[in-house]
């Protein structure tokens, strides 16, 4: 049996490794060792606990069971899964470490003897604390956690849902969740403490429901950053070092992705998080709809376009995604490359529906990580290239967002495409895109618009290069 | 005075934060989806309490309520900590630079 003291140098180790997972993403090349560092922490952190609770009964044959069984399905999943289906997977996997923490909660407060944190109905006030506000926030994520996936996979719709009187609800919800807190903490009723439970699901609930799909990259980030949090709060009441430092990584890195994400929208925090952003504007923007007219050509004239080009820029986005269109993109590349023609690809912040979505779908179809630009770093070459080929993008592109102030989206940094000799905008049709505005690119002298299926219209110009 | 020691996790728990702001700000935004599917993983780590949880009961009493909810933790968070560092190295070998001499 480990001592107290050696496992805490343990834990501390394995929070150390984890630091050193999330530094090793800083470049490609050093990623794959940070994962292995991190699968390294965790295996300490496991091994550490077994040892310090040195119980090998029968009990630890039955851990070992449902490890086993978990980590099957965890290790399935991770080999079945398309990579266009990240942003549900991650949502999912959010889910279940909300529930996760749920649960270790919920077992410390029914046996907290075998945590050391007092007797049922005697529970310390501190460990009670950090229990609610870890159950209760792990259960904010599992219930918002179902609620993104549902959205994602589409079983779901991802328009928003909204009805009256819900901010003053959930300021309700929230405020009893704390008066909650409160009188369990004075009163160590359990029936107070599952009413917490609830209402925390309830209201996990409640926040994801307005907020629409294309808002998805802030709601996983902040989903991240949650069951952080919740992580944390289990591991001050367990007094676990590896837990307080990788519920704190976690919960900060959820946080600036979220802030990030905010960023490449140009809208606050609590604008996402409030909700409805179709449902406001969309009014606004049909008032001055006419009918204007557009150049629409076919997958012979774009071939021609982009055969006599000597550079050309990719703009890759969640529509690409949804028509499977990376690896026909990527041989239509190969094929321009041949031609000595100058290829790079330029991708939004909010491009798909999770951070870095484009990049892992590029990375899929071989796309080498070096020729794959962020929006700072290429934005000025969009005057100097010679096409633009814009595939499953919209709102991204709209050049309304520098020019109009009374736009939605006025102000979001947007990719210059416009600025090229000719552009060549992939989409099924001229409906708007998620902001419910229309795009002044589609009325361009230069624009000529490809409506089609965006992997078969690049399939259709690779046989006609 | 002694001082508490909820005080010394509360300085781990804050400076951690800090390591994590400085940390993440430097991953490149191409391994962002990454960087999610690994804090995923990690946050797992969630799993020693419920290892706890599942070992407290003696051999009689193995299939208490408490340890009952310790299992299930324990299966929920195995998913994702295989899941998690798998699909996260399955991403990772598809990170490519371009081939030389091309």
């Amino acid at each position: 049996m480990l001592s107290a003291n050696l496992s805490a140098i343990f834990y501390l180790i394995s929070g150390v490794l984890f630091i050193l997972a999330l530094r090793g993403l800083s470049s490609p090349e050093t990623s794959r060792q940070g994962n292995f560092f991190g699968i390294l922490g965790m295996a300490i952190a496991i091994t550490v606990t077994f040892l310090s609770i040195g119980n090998f009964s029968s009990g630890f044959v039955i851990v070992l069971i449902f490890l086993l069984i978990g980590g099957l399905i965890g290790a399935f999943i991770a080999y079945k899964i398309p990579m266009t289906a990240m942003p549900e997977l991650v949502a999912g996997f959010h889910s279940l470490v909300g529930l996760a923490a749920v649960f270790v909660a919920i077992a410390a407060f029914l046996n907290p003897e075998a945590f050391n944190l007092g007797s049922p109905g005697n529970i310390k006030l501190g460990s009670l604390i950090e229990m609610s506000i870890g159950a209760a926030v792990g259960a904010i994520t599992f219930s918002g956690s179902i609620i993104a996936f549902l959205k994602l996979q589409g079983i779901m719709s991802g328009s928003p849902i909204t009805f009256k009187g819900q901010h003053p609800l959930n300021a309700l919800i929230l405020i009893s969740i704390i008066v909650i807190t409160y009188l369990l903490c004075s009163t160590q009723s359990s029936n107070l403490f599952w009413i917490l439970l609830a209402i925390s699901f309830l209201i996990g609930f409640l926040l994801i429901i307005p907020i629409g799909g294309a808002d998805m990259p802030v709601v996983i980030s902040m989903l991240n950053s949650y069951s952080g949090w919740a992580a944390a709060g289990i591991g001050f009441t367990l007094e676990n070092t590896a837990l307080i430092i990788t519920g704190a990584l976690v919960g900060s890195s959820g946080a600036i992705l979220s802030y990030i994400m905010c960023k490449g929208m140009n809208r606050s925090f609590f604008n996402v998080i409030l909700g409805g952003f179709g449902a406001t504007e969309q009014s606004a923007s049909t008032q001055n709809k006419e009918q204007r007219p557009v150049k629409s050509g076919n997958a012979d004239d774009a071939a021609f376009l982009m055969k006599n080009a000597s550079s050309v820029i990719i703009v890759p986005g969640y529509g690409m995604a949804v028509a499977q269109a990376q690896h026909a993109l990527r041989e239509m590349v190969d094929t321009l490359k041949k031609n000595d023609i100058k290829v790079s690809y330029a991708i939004h912040p909010v491009a798909g529906r999770m951070p870095g979505h484009m990049n892992v779908l590029l990375a899929e179809a071989n796309v080498p990580y070096d020729e794959v630009f962020e929006l700072e770093e290429i934005n000025n070459d969009f005057a100097n290239a010679d096409v633009a080929f814009v595939i499953g993008a919209n709102d991204v592109t709209n050049p309304v967002a520098k020019t109009d102030p009374q736009s939605p989206i006025y102000g979001m940094p947007v990719l210059d495409v416009e600025k090229c000799k000719s552009v060549l905008f992939v989409k099924r049709s001229l409906s708007p895109g998620y902001a419910g505005i229309d795009n002044d690119l589609f009325y361009k002298e230069n624009t000529l618009m490809l409506f089609a299926d965006a992997k078969k219209m690049t399939e259709d110009i690779t046989k006609n290069l | 005075m002694e001082i508490d020691p909820f005080i010394f996790r509360l300085s781990i728990f804050i400076l951690s934060i800090f390591i994590g702001y400085y940390v993440v700000w430097s991953v490149t935004p191409s391994l962002h989806t990454p960087l999610m599917s690994v804090t995923n993983a990690i946050s797992s780590v969630i799993i020693v309490g419920a290892i706890i949880a599942g070992l407290a009961g003696n051999s009689d009493t193995i299939f208490n309520t408490s340890s009952i909810f310790g299992f299930l933790a324990i299966s929920l968070a195995a998913i994702n900590i295989f899941g998690g560092f798998l699909v996260t190295q399955r991403m990772l070998a598809m990170y490519k630079k371009k081939k030389k001499g091309k």
